[in-house]
């Protein structure tokens, strides 16, 4: 199929990872496991497709409402602003057809108040975004080294962070967080409103869900603290915190980036589900979840307003879970 | 043998008295902690425009100006052996476990919980046979057909089925199924299964489908995974090499692989369920735990709050419990460590 001297494509696969130079006449580098992964994730459309819609639903969030009120000034009115006018009174629905969807309402107009729902659902985006990314920051910090200590010092320490993982995965978490968040003053911590709402939210998902990551990075650690290279270190005078920052941590990476990538699209389920049940952020701040709540009242009259919020949080969800399952697919040692 | 089920059943108590102190403590302590005072708590219940003097004999009342962990210890005393409530003028035995009355309507938490529980269970047993049945199977057929169009087309309605929000799923069921084609009664109609079998029936098809097809996309992919791991196994290439036949190495060899660890999550996650399916249950408003609590919580219901949060604890941590002494009696190993 291929000459022994061609290096490129499919070839290059049957190359064991390094030859040494001088040996075939010509060099043939040796592939770091990025390198092999970005292959996999390059060769995996899946995952590509997944990868490029949450870029771009990054940048839609981004740029929503800055600079020169972004997105939203070009393509309608501002989200909070009411258009009675729009609005049949008999019946609540907008007076236009397909509920309102023009130009300069692409996604049509809520109902009753007429609201832009294109503006509504890039600045709920806004705050899907934030609170799923800080989140997963959360519990990616407390998990993983969380997680690394109980996996490499075992023990007693490994005891009583196993337990703590236990506890943790015991507590209903979505009742928990409807219970606090509804029970929350409007102003504590010097914040107040959303600001306080956003922060106590993003503080709940992330603090009850770093089990999911420590027990994976536990996991890899148990195996990695049994390698030669921990050994040598370890042989050569190095540290405990040098061992597990310098030697273990870099190997985790891989797994903590697949398993992260995977939690994101839980955490803007959780906060859907949140605005979903009147808990999340307050109107008139949009967010998907909220949006549909009130659709519930309204979905024989205006359909498209209980549609594009879903469909929002599907496409959302699904391209982080097909990024995520591509990473892991590219990066786990197993799949190989 | 039965070292290791006291051993369990010690721990599993062990985590439910660590769970109610953690429940009560973000209840009550996080609010004090954030600058309310027990004036502040107990106005919730007493009223917007109550007297000073209501709101002292609020907190007099529900004990607010007592220590946090004399508040606590009367709470978990409640649970363990009953509690004398004093309402207003009149005195109420609150027998155990006693998880104190509603601020809303005076009711006991227990008996309105346990008045709840049937529309929760049947909720969750029927989805939860749906789900099992179908996700496995899928995820069998996945795994022995991989790469087939089969295969990539389950996969992918597995994958947009753990991306859809149930509560988005379920209102499409209703707007197509009920409202425009009329097959199904709409939201709201749960009937007790004693009262009429058939509307119960019916009132419940939608949200039993909804509920499962969450379920069964994630039960799907996990057996896919699990079945072609089991696959890859040396001992199945063993079993393959002595001249099995094929349908006796997946039945026999690899089936039972797979599934000891998904019925450990089908236990946990039933376990979850009945502590209240809180978003289907708001979304077909059906009268269950979950939607109990959502309704106390726009009341400013704690005590009914408080109760449910406990209950579903004690659900999750009963399912840990049967799980692990299941898998003990599976799997000998278990009980060695």
């Amino acid at each position: 199929m291929t000459t022994p001297l061609d290096v490129s494509g499919q070839a290059m696969e049957a190359q064991p990872e390094a030859v040494l130079q001088g040996t075939g006449g010509k060099a043939i580098e040796g592939r770091s496991l990025g390198q092999i992964a970005w292959t996999r994730l390059k060769r995996d459309k899946a995952a590509v497709a997944g990868a490029v819609v949450v870029v771009f639903l990054v940048l839609v969030a981004i740029f929503a409402e800055r600079p020169f009120g972004g997105l939203i000034a070009l393509f309608g009115d501002p989200p909070n602003i009411p258009n009675n006018d729009l609005i049949d009174p008999m019946t609540s629905a907008p007076t236009a057809a397909f509920g309102g969807i023009s130009l300069e309402h692409p996604f049509g107009l809520e109902p009753v108040n007429g609201r832009d729902i294109f503006a509504r659902i890039l600045s709920g985006a806004q705050i899907s975004l934030l609170v799923a990314f800080l989140a997963t920051l959360v519990s990616v910090v407390i998990g993983a080294l969380l997680g690394v200590l109980a996996g490499y010092f075992g023990g007693w320490i490994d005891t009583v962070i196993s337990r703590l993982m236990d506890v943790f995965l015991a507590f209903p978490l979505l009742l928990f967080a409807i219970a606090i968040v509804g029970a929350l003053p409007d102003q504590a911590l010097g914040m107040k409103g959303n600001a306080l709402r956003i922060a106590v939210i993003v503080f709940i998902i992330g603090f009850f869900s770093w089990p999911y990551i420590a027990r994976i990075v536990r996991g890899q650690t148990l195996s990695l603290r049994e390698r030669e290279f921990v050994d040598a270190a370890r042989s050569l005078g190095a540290s405990n915190g040098y061992i597990i920052f310098r030697e273990v941590f870099p190997n985790l990476v891989a797994p903590i980036l697949v398993y992260s990538t995977l939690l994101i699209p839980t955490n803007i389920m959780f906060e859907a589900s949140l605005s979903f049940l009147g808990v999340g952020v307050n109107e008139p701040q949009a967010s998907w979840g909220g949006m549909l709540t009130r659709a519930v009242d309204y979905y024989q009259i205006a359909p498209h307003f209980m549609i594009v919020p879903g469909l929002a949080i599907f496409i959302t969800v699904m391209a982080f879970n097909l990024l995520g399952d591509g990473l892991r697919d590219a990066l786990d040692p197993r799949a190989r | 043998m039965v070292a290791f089920i006291v051993r369990r059943v010690i721990a599993a108590v062990l985590m439910l008295a660590v769970v109610s102190a953690a429940t009560f403590a973000i209840f009550f302590l996080i609010p004090r902690a954030l600058g309310q005072t027990p004036e502040g708590m107990a106005s919730r219940y007493v009223g917007r425009d109550a007297t000073p003097e209501a709101i002292q004999g609020a907190v007099k009342r529900l004990h607010l100006d007592d220590p946090l962990i004399v508040q606590y210890g009367r709470f978990a005393k409640g649970i363990v052996a009953g509690e004398d409530y004093s309402l207003g003028p009149r005195k109420a035995e609150c027998p155990a476990p006693c998880f104190g009355y509603s601020f809303n309507n005076n009711q006991p938490v227990w008996p309105t919980l346990l008045d709840r529980l049937p529309a929760t269970m049947s909720l969750a047993a029927g989805a939860a046979i749906l789900w099992l049945i179908a996700g496995v199977s899928i995820g069998i057929v996945s795994a022995l057909r991989r790469g087939t169009a089969l295969d990539r087309a389950a996969m992918t309605v597995a994958l947009a089925g753990v991306s859809l929000p149930i509560y988005f799923t379920g209102l499409v069921s209703l707007s197509v199924f009920a409202y425009t084609l009329g097959i199904f009664p709409g939201g709201g109609t749960y009937t007790g299964i004693s009262e009429n079998p058939v509307a119960w029936f019916q009132a419940l098809v939608l949200p039993w489908i909804t509920l499962a097809f969450l379920y069964a996309a994630l039960y799907a992919r996990l057996t896919r995974a699990g079945m072609l791991e089991t696959m890859g196994e040396d001992y199945i290439r063993t079993a393959r090499a002595k001249g099995l036949k094929e349908s006796t190495v997946v039945t026999k060899h690899a089936l039972r692989a797979t599934l000891t660890p998904i019925l450990t999550i089908f236990g946990l996650d039933v376990g979850l369920l009945l502590g209240g399916a809180v978003l289907t249950e708001s979304t077909f408003s059906i009268p269950g735990v979950g939607k109990l609590v959502i309704d106390a919580i726009r009341g400013n219901d704690l005590p009914v709050v408080l109760g449910v949060t406990m209950f579903a604890a004690f659900f999750i941590v009963l399912a840990n419990l049967i799980v692990d002494i299941l898998y003990a009696v599976v799997d000998p190993r278990v009980r060695l460590s």
